[in-house]
C-alpha cells in the first residue's frame, strides 16, 4: 500500500462525495443546501488540484483538467452566491444558479473518479 | 506539458497544500466562532465577511477589525491565524526562490530556451559539437559567409567563452554530451535547415558516436568528422561519413607531397588557405636524411609518408616503450645538443619537431639550427596561442593542427568540389601543376585567392538558366567578363567543372580546367576562385539578363519593356523577360 495513492484517491472521492452532498435535495430549498458544505466541497477541490499537479503522463493532465473544471464550477457558485446575497439582494432565489453550477462541478468530479477507477484498473491488470 | 511547468508544479504541491490548509482552516474559525456586538447579541460572520478578513490579515494588509469590534474568543483566533498563515506564506515564497535557484531547473530552462532558439533559426545551420580552437575559428568563419551555427559541448567554460566572442551572430550553445542522441536532436538534427553536423570534440569516441548518431537517424545530412587516429578513421569511413579530418595524416599528406611536387603543394596552400592573407612561399624540402622529434600520432603519421616517398629518417624519441618506434631509433627528447648529434644531424637535411608540447618543439629548432645552419625545419604547434611564437622562429612549415582542421572542414562546407579539385591536382603531377601555378598567380595577386563553388540552377544563376532555357549558349569565357567593359578580364578562374553523366546518374564527368569556349549545361557545378571581390562582380553576370546578354555580344540591351516595344529588334533572348 502507497500512502501516497491512498491520500491522492482519498482526495479525489471526498472532493466528488462533499460535491454531490450540497447538490442533492430540492432545488430552491435553503435547508437542504448547507453552506459549510459548498465551503468544504472547494477547499477539498483545491487539494486535489494540486495533489494533481506535475503529473506528465496523458490521464494524469486530462484528471488535472477535470479538477480545474470543477474548482471554476465551485468558484463561480461561492461567488455567484455572495453577489446575489450581498450586492444584489435576491435572497435564497439565488441557490438555484449556485446549485446547477455545483451540479456542473459534479460532473467533472464524478468524470475524474472514473479516469481514477480506469487507472488503477489497468494498473492492477 | 514542457519540463519546466511540470518541474515547477510538482515542486510548488506542499507549499501550495500549505497554503490551502492554513487558509480553509482560518476561514472556517471565523465563520464558527461567535462574536458579540453593543448590545450584547451573538453574531456569527458570514464566509463572505471571513473570507475579506483573512485575505487582509494573511497578507499583512490589516484593515482592522470588520465589520464589527471582535469578541476575545475571536482575536484569539485571529491571533492563531496570523502566525498561521505568516508561516505559510514565508514557506511558499521560500520555496518559489529556492526552485529559482535549483540547478535541475536551471538546466531546464536552458535547455528550453536552447530549442526554442534552435527552433527559431530559420536559417540554414551546422551543428558544431565541441567548441575548442578549431571550432571557434570554423563559427566565425562560417557566421561570415552566411550558415548559423549551434554548439554543443560537454564543458561549461568553453560555452560561457563563446559567449564571450565577438560573432555578429546569435549562436544558440547548449552544454551537454553531444554523443547522446537526444542532445543532437535538441540541437536541431532533424530541423530542415540543418545543413550538416561537425563532429570536433577531442575524444574520438565521441565523434565516432555522433557520427553512427546521424548516419541512422538522418540519412541526408552531411556528416564532418575529426578523427586523430587511423582505426576511427576507418571506421568512421565504414558507414560514408562524408568527410573525415585527421590533422595529422592531412599534415602528413602535405608534407609528401611539398617533396615530390612542390607546385602541388603550394596549389593545396592557396586554395585552403584563409582568403586575404598573403599568399604563401613556395617550399623547397630538399630530399635527403630527415630527423623526426616525437614518434607520437603525428611522428608516426609524417614517418610513414617520408618513408613512401622514399625518404630515409631517423627517429628521436624519449620514451621507447609507449611509443615503439622502428630500430634504430635515438632515445631522448631532441632539445639537447647530445641526443642530435647522436642521431647524425651534420648528414641531415630536415628536421621536424612532432612532439605535443610547443617548448619543446621550439627548443628542438632552435638547437638543430645552432648545429646546422642549412636544415629545413618543420615544426608542430599544437596551442593556437603560440602562434607569433611559431612565427618568429623562421620555420619552413608549421604544422598547426586547429588551423588545418578548420580549413579543411570550411572548403568542404563553402566548396565541396574543392577536395575533388585538390585529388585531381596531386594526380595531374608536378609540370602541370606548374603550369596552373603560374596562371593563378596571373588571376589572383598577391593575396590568397576566395574558393566558392556554384551550380548553375535558378537560385545561383538566373540568367543563365534563362539563357540556356532559351536557347542560348552561355561560354566559361562569358562569366569572367566584366558586365561594365566585356574587354576588361575579371580576376576570376573556372578551375573545374562538374556535370552529371547523361546515362548513368551517379556518375559525374569532371572537367579541370575548362577552356573559355566550354560551354555551359543547366546542372553543371562550378568551382571557382578569385581574388577577393571579384565574386561580386561575378554575381552581376548571373544574375542579370542584361549584363549577360552584354558580355556576350557587346549590346547593350535595352532595360524596359516599353523601350523595347519601340526598338523593336532589340528584345532579345537572355535578357530578363519577365
Amino acid at each position: 500500500m502507497n500512502l501516497e495513492k491512498v491520500v491522492f484517491a482519498f482526495f479525489i472521492v471526498l472532493a466528488l462525495t462533499m460535491n454531490f452532498g450540497f447538490f442533492v435535495g430540492e432545488m430552491n430549498d435553503p435547508l437542504h443546501h448547507n453552506v459549510y458544505e459548498l465551503y468544504a466541497a472547494i477547499v477539498v477541490n483545491l487539494i486535489a488540484t494540486v495533489l494533481k499537479f506535475g503529473d506528465r503522463t496523458h490521464i494524469g493532465a486530462v484528471l488535472l483538467a477535470t479538477s480545474l473544471v470543477a474548482d471554476l464550477h465551485l468558484i463561480a457558485a461561492a461567488v455567484a452566491w455572495g453577489i446575489g446575497l450581498y450586492v444584489l439582494d435576491m435572497g435564497n432565489d439565488v441557490l438555484g444558479i449556485v446549485v446547477s453550477l455545483s451540479a456542473g462541478a459534479l460532473l467533472a468530479n464524478i468524470t475524474s473518479v472514473v479516469l481514477l477507477v480506469v487507472e488503477t484498473m489497468s494498473l492492477r491488470k | 506539458m514542457t519540463k519546466v511547468t511540470s518541474l515547477i508544479l510538482r515542486r510548488m504541491r506542499i507549499p501550495l497544500l500549505v497554503l490551502i490548509a492554513s487558509y480553509s482552516i482560518s476561514i472556517l474559525g471565523f465563520v464558527m466562532i461567535p462574536g458579540i456586538d453593543e448590545n450584547g447579541q451573538r453574531w456569527h460572520m458570514t464566509f463572505f465577511d471571513s473570507i475579506y478578513f483573512v485575505s487582509y490579515m494573511a497578507t499583512t494588509i490589516g484593515f482592522g477589525e470588520l465589520p464589527q469590534p471582535f469578541s476575545a474568543a475571536q482575536r484569539l483566533w485571529a491571533t492563531i491565524t496570523i502566525y498561521l498563515s505568516v508561516v505559510s506564506w514565508f514557506y511558499a515564497i521560500g520555496s518559489i526562490l529556492s526552485l529559482v535557484q535549483n540547478n535541475l531547473l536551471k538546466r531546464a530552462i536552458e535547455e528550453g530556451r536552447f530549442t526554442r532558439n534552435v527552433k527559431k533559426l530559420g536559417e540554414n545551420f551546422f551543428i558544431i559539437c565541441g567548441y575548442g580552437e578549431t571550432a571557434s575559428l570554423l563559427v566565425y568563419a562560417l557566421n561570415n559567409r552566411g550558415f548559423r551555427t549551434i554548439v554543443v559541448d560537454i564543458d561549461s567554460e568553453r560555452i560561457d567563452e563563446l559567449s564571450m566572442t565577438d560573432i555578429p551572430q546569435f549562436v544558440p550553445a547548449l552544454e551537454a554530451d553531444a554523443s547522446n542522441s537526444k542532445i543532437l536532436i535538441e540541437a536541431g538534427l532533424f530541423n530542415e535547415n540543418c545543413q550538416g553536423v561537425v563532429a570536433l570534440t577531442d575524444s574520438d569516441e565521441v565523434n565516432l558516436k555522433i557520427a553512427i548518431t546521424c548516419r541512422l537517424l538522418k540519412k541526408t545530412v552531411k556528416v564532418i568528422c575529426r578523427a586523430e587516429s587511423l582505426d576511427t578513421e576507418a571506421n568512421m569511413r565504414s558507414f560514408s561519413t562524408d568527410y573525415i579530418v585527421n590533422p595529422f595524416e592531412s599534415f602528413a599528406s602535405r608534407l609528401a607531397m611539398a617533396l615530390h611536387s612542390p607546385s602541388s603543394y603550394l596549389i593545396n596552400q592557396w586554395l585552403t588557405g584563409v582568403p586575404g592573407t598573403r599568399l604563401s612561399d613556395p617550399v623547397m624540402p630538399p630530399r635527403g636524411l630527415w630527423l623526426l622529434c616525437g614518434f607520437g600520432r603525428f611522428g608516426k603519421a609524417v614517418h610513414r609518408f617520408l618513408t613512401y616517398e622514399g625518404i630515409t629518417t631517423r627517429i628521436i624519441e624519449s620514451d621507447h616503450e609507449l611509443t615503439e618506434p622502428p630500430e634504430g631509433s635515438i632515445k631522448g627528447r631532441g632539445t639537447e645538443a647530445v641526443t642530435l648529434r647522436n642521431a647524425g644531424i651534420s648528414d641531415a637535411v630536415g628536421i621536424v619537431a612532432g612532439t605535443d608540447n610547443d617548448t619543446n618543439n621550439l627548443s628542438i629548432i632552435y638547437t638543430a639550427k645552432e648545429q646546422k645552419k642549412e636544415l629545413f625545419t618543420v615544426a608542430r604547434q599544437n596551442l593556437g596561442d603560440n602562434k607569433i611564437l611559431f612565427q618568429n622562429a623562421e620555420l619552413d612549415i608549421v604544422m598547426e593542427r586547429s588551423d588545418i582542421i578548420a580549413h579543411e572542414i570550411l572548403s568542404v562546407i563553402l566548396a565541396p568540389l574543392l577536395a575533388t579539385f585538390l585529388q585531381q591536382v596531386q594526380s595531374h603531377g608536378n609540370q602541370w601543376s606548374c603550369e596552373l601555378v603560374s596562371r593563378l598567380i596571373a588571376v589572383v595577386g598577391e593575396t590568397t585567392p576566395d574558393t566558392w563553388g556554384l551550380e548553375v540552377n535558378e537560385e545561383e544563376a538566373p540568367a543563365v538558366v534563362n539563357a540556356l532555357v532559351q536557347g542560348g549558349t552561355v561560354s566559361v569565357g562569358d562569366l569572367n567578363k566584366n558586365h561594365l567593359n566585356r574587354d576588361e578580364k575579371l580576376h576570376v578562374m573556372v578551375l573545374m567543372i562538374s556535370r552529371l553523366d547523361q546515362e548513368d546518374e551517379n556518375a559525374t564527368r569532371l572537367v579541370t580546367l575548362p577552356a573559355d569556349d566550354f560551354l555551359l549545361q543547366t546542372g553543371d557545378q562550378l568551382l571557382f576562385c578569385s581574388r577577393e571581390g571579384a565574386r561580386d562582380e561575378i554575381s552581376w553576370v548571373l544574375n542579370n539578363g542584361n549584363a549577360l546578354h552584354y558580355v556576350q555580344t557587346g549590346e547593350l540591351a535595352s532595360e524596359s519593356w516599353i523601350w523595347r516595344l519601340f526598338s523593336g529588334r532589340q528584345s532579345v533572348s537572355g535578357a530578363d523577360e519577365v
